[in-house]
């Protein structure tokens, strides 16, 4: 037992042990998801057995390119975020919210009322189990059925040794290490004594689970490996990004002539948003039969890329590409800030990887703050204030709000 | 790492907002006015548990069965008691499909009701100052529970103004009730963009009436609603008359769909006007609304 945590010491567990993982998570209940290979990706979806997982399988990542590699050992999660994220699975693509039936004095609504089913997530990364959290800040009101989904989730984080090319997790915070709100961390380890795992425990539900798994303390050379591969893994990060103020750098470069330039390669397909595993946004569509008798409304994504994502009556506000791509690149890295207290970014960088044109967001920032500083100096040159950002704060210019 | 977590942690523990209402409640329409040939001021009474009762300047998500929801400000006060007795008040003009709906509906038809959301006008803020209210076309709508606020507590205020414009004097609303507000105590001038043989008003933009109608800059309220374009004028009109840009307060549009803060459609830079809006101070709104395309 751990004085500090009050949660066992790291557990070390081998490949028949995350086995056993598998199986006692699924006698308690719980639909397993995990990574696994499908259609030329490593996709997630409910694993039934774990000889399913991408033993040997890695990835390689480019801008607006992904492709599937054999690696020379038999890495379980040897492989960086791939098209998915769990936000599939807590907040859905597609919901039913109610449905409606015309009624003699006009209708009555009943609400959708399947039960949420219990998930475990197997081999959540640093940068999504971040993500996760970050949903969890916009999404779980009290009784919503996002939260509903949420309460019950038992969460195998894994922590990241190797990060793909367009991973910046480190730049952003966010990783190599898992974060708070797991249960268990796994960190895959393959050398001369074997291929094992790590188990670091962070929740009662999770002491309970380690338990009942063949498992054995594990020595302090052994734990210092895997913390140093963990903390190696910072360093080869294949992308950076200056995290350094970019709040300030949003609020300050809506004007930016950078936009246009981006806009003149992005095709605003909203892939980016599809693929980001902390973009929450959704829209409403309301149908009825064809009889006119049922009604319901469906809750599906939405993209701020889309041209009806902003209509209001007589057209919308954000016809031009460079709008667009500036209202998610902003509010991303910058109102962000303002409206949920943190980043909404990860580092996880499939919005690089899943660009059918390849723009990488790294790169944008870079391209923005050099013509924010070449703007302010020209500005300090001519005796100019700078920035045109908002004043404050949106939490402190609401002033009357109750 | 773990330790940089924790400061981020504790960032992200807010007061969770109270649970977001995804489930109209049942109202029946109980009145239909024509306000023009296709604007309508419709009168809800619940059926089912009522809402709670908007204060000026919030709006509701309204439902037309089968067809969709839009947000519509309350253009009315109800002060029932009890809240079975409470009536909505909404003026909606037919620009779409789901207010085209709404607008066709007649008395004993059931619509479904959300909300209420968003800021308020805070029409208490403008006790013991004038109170200039400047409407454009439909903009009068969310602005008439102010206005009739103010006629309620009239000794609180000093001048009641309201300046409304229209396109036409076809597109005027509630010119029924125009000379009633003036003989409750209300100064009120309306101006319509193109006459016509019959009309002697004015003719012109309503920012063209501000400066007549403001006595005391640094004691006044105002309250503007209308086109985007409409309001910027206005409120710059007020700034350059003197009047305090956080003493103008306008009421903002983006797409909605939640009422919640859950869906992301009416951001506005760092603001969610579903919940940090519609009403805001101008001191907020004036450089989001210069950004073109925000």
């Amino acid at each position: 037992m751990d004085a500090t945590t009050g949660f066992p010491v790291p557990r070390l567990i081998d490949i028949e042990g995350l086995g056993d993982l598998f199986e006692v998570l699924v006698s308690e209940g719980y639909h397993v998801i995990g990574p696994v290979v499908q259609d030329g990706a490593i996709v997630l979806r409910e694993l039934t057995s774990p000889a399913e997982l991408p033993f040997g399988w890695g990835v390689r990542l480019e801008p607006g390119g992904y492709q599937l590699r054999r690696r020379e050992d038999a890495a379980v999660f040897g492989h960086a975020a791939g098209p998915q994220s769990w936000k599939r699975f807590l907040h859905p693509p597609r919901e039913r919210l109610w449905s409606a039936d015309r009624t003699p004095e006009g209708f009555e609504i009943s609400a959708a009322e399947d039960e949420p089913p219990q998930y475990a997530f197997l081999g959540v990364r640093p940068c999504d189990l971040r993500a996760i959290g970050l949903q969890d800040r916009v999404l779980a009101h009290p009784a919503s059925r996002y939260a509903g989904r949420r309460a019950g989730v038992f969460i195998v984080a894994v922590n990241c040794t190797e990060p793909g090319e367009t991973c910046f997790c480190a730049s952003m915070n966010a990783g190599p290490g898992a974060g708070p709100g797991f249960d268990l961390a796994l960190t895959e380890l393959i050398d001369e004594a074997g291929h094992r795992f790590l188990v670091d425990v962070s929740s009662e539900a999770g002491a309970d689970i380690i338990t009942r798994v063949d498992s054995e303390g594990a020595d302090d050379k052994t734990v210092r490996r895997a913390r140093s591969a963990v903390e190696l893994a910072a360093g080869r990060m294949g992308r950076h990004l200056d995290g350094g103020g970019l709040r300030e750098l949003m609020a300050d470069s809506y004007r930016a002539a950078r936009w246009d330039e981006v806009a003149s390669r992005c095709l605003t397909c909203g892939n980016c948003t599809l693929a980001c595993p902390t973009c929450f946004c959704t829209t409403v569509q309301d149908s009825t039969d064809l009889t006119g008798e049922h009604a319901e409304r469906w809750e599906r994504w939405d993209s701020c890329f889309d041209l009806d994502f902003s209509y209001l009556h007589g057209g919308s506000v954000r016809p031009s590409a460079a709008s667009r791509y500036r209202q998610w690149l902003t509010h991303k890295l910058g109102s962000w800030h303002d409206q949920f207290g943190s980043s909404g970014c990860v580092g996880c960088g499939r919005c690089i990887v899943w660009c059918p044109v390849g723009i990488d967001l790294t790169e944008e920032v870079k391209a923005l703050r050099a013509e924010h500083e070449q703007e302010a100096m020209a500005q300090a040159a001519a005796g100019e204030g700078t920035g045109d950002g908002w004043p404050a704060r949106a939490g402190d210019l609401v002033k009357e709000k109750s | 790492m773990i330790v940089e977590f924790a400061s981020w942690l504790d960032k992200l523990t807010p007061p969770a907002p109270a649970t977001p209402p995804m489930r109209p409640s049942r109202y029946v329409v109980v009145s239909r006015r024509a306000e023009n040939s296709d604007t309508v001021t419709l009168l809800l009474r619940p059926v089912d548990h009522p809402i709670p009762t908007p204060l000026p300047g919030q709006f509701t998500m309204l439902y037309a069965y089968g067809v969709g929801e839009v947000p519509v400000s309350i253009s009315g006060i109800s002060d029932a008691v009890d809240p079975r007795d409470q009536v909505l008040v909404h003026t909606i003009r037919a620009v779409g499909a789901v207010t085209r709906a709404l607008c066709e509906v007649f008395p004993g038809d059931m619509l479904g009701v959300r909300g209420p959301f968003g800021t308020d006008w805070h029409v208490a803020g403008a006790d013991g100052r004038d109170m200039l209210i400047v409407a454009g076309g439909i903009g009068l709508a969310p602005l008439r529970p102010v206005l009739l606020t103010a006629l309620a507590l009239r000794a609180r205020y000093d001048r009641v103004v309201l300046l409304a414009g229209a396109r036409s004097p076809a597109d005027l609303i509630f010119s029924r009730e125009l000379d009633i507000w003036r003989s409750r105590g209300a100064d009120v001038r309306v101006t319509v963009d193109h006459g016509h043989d019959r009309w002697a008003g004015r003719v012109g933009l309503v920012t063209e009436l501000i400066g007549d109608a403001i006595a005391d800059p640094a004691g006044t309220a105002a309250f503007v609603c209308g086109p985007e374009i409409m309001m910027r004028l206005a409120a710059e009109t007020l700034v350059t008359c003197g009047v305090p840009a956080a003493g103008i307060r306008v009421s903002l549009e983006r797409n909605m769909r939640c009422g919640t803060a859950l869906c992301g459609h009416c951001q506005l830079g760092p603001l969610l006007l579903c919940r940090d809006g519609p009403v805001v101070g101008y001191d907020q709104a004036a450089p989001l609304v210069a950004i073109e395309e925000l």
